[in-house]
């Protein structure tokens, strides 16, 4: 039993570790501001959401302490995540950030 | 809805003063049985259950933790690409969506979502503007978010 609950922690952290990688790889290859906070702001929040559970998972099955708090600071990230990508985006747009030169369409260009 | 809601936790504490023991075990058993005897007392309502509003919002949850394991993928094979070759792109989202909480759980679906995020909305609220890191086909992923989110927004606030 211990082996099977071990074994999925295990998962849930590699899992964790390689999205939290690739994201910062992302942020290193790709061109602008824009498609970066794709990178940083989201492949990061799947990653420290599973490392999370997979912490809550081992106190609460292993050590038999069931740690609210760490729910909730998945819940945190999923409120704060979104806003906090959107705003970087926004300021860079606003400020005159230009977008990728192989871009294909900018519909906000003739905003009303 | 706000009504039943009141009446199942009233019939709730109601089962505990009869079974005399005040504790969160009883409170749930009560609040079943409650849950239940509203079920079978449906057509009395004006209002349709609160039930479904809940299974509703409970939809909306799993539909948006299956979109988001699979644009995490689907971010991940971009970014670990050998070759760069990506289209990124700002298009413009129409919305259907009226009051101001359900445009903003629905930017927030959409930026959480990897590969799309919201950089603005229009002043008139009617449409959403975002960002793709790779749009070859901007009507295909138009009706996708369409189909799935804003659908399961309205079961929830309809």
């Amino acid at each position: 039993m211990t082996v099977i609950v071990e074994l999925v922690i295990i998962l849930f952290l590699l899992f964790g570790v390689f999205l939290t990688l690739a994201a910062a790889f992302g942020v290193i290859r790709l061109p602008d501001v824009y498609t970066r906070n794709h990178a940083a702001s989201k492949s990061a929040t799947l990653g420290v959401m599973s490392i999370l559970l997979a912490c809550f998972l081992y106190f609460y099955l292993i050590e038999g302490h069931f740690s609210s708090r760490v729910l909730l600071g998945i819940a945190f990230i999923f409120i704060t995540a979104p806003v906090g990508g959107h705003l970087i985006s926004r300021a860079a747009y606003n400020a005159g950030v230009k977008l990728w030169d192989k871009s294909v369409r900018d519909d906000l260009k003739n905003k009303k | 809805m706000a009504f039943q809601i009141l009446l199942n936790f009233f019939l709730a504490f109601l089962w505990m003063f009869l079974q005399v023991s005040i504790n969160s075990k009883t409170f749930i058993i009560g609040y079943l049985i409650g849950l239940i005897l509203i079920y079978g007392m449906r057509r009395f309502f004006k209002t349709e259950l609160y039930v479904r509003r809940v299974f509703a919002i409970i939809y909306l949850t799993l539909l948006f933790f299956k979109e988001l394991i699979m644009a995490n993928i689907d971010v991940l094979k971009v970014i670990l690409k050998p070759k760069l070759d990506i289209q990124p792109g700002i298009f413009a989202l129409p919305t259907e969506l009226k009051s101001d909480w359900e445009i903003t759980l629905l930017a927030n679906l959409i930026t959480l979502t990897p590969g799309t995020l919201v950089i603005d909305v229009s002043d008139d609220q009617k449409i959403l503007y975002v960002h793709a890191i790779d749009v070859p086909d901007v009507q295909d992923a138009i009706n996708g978010i369409k189909e799935s989110f804003e659908k399961a927004i309205m079961e929830v606030s309809r």
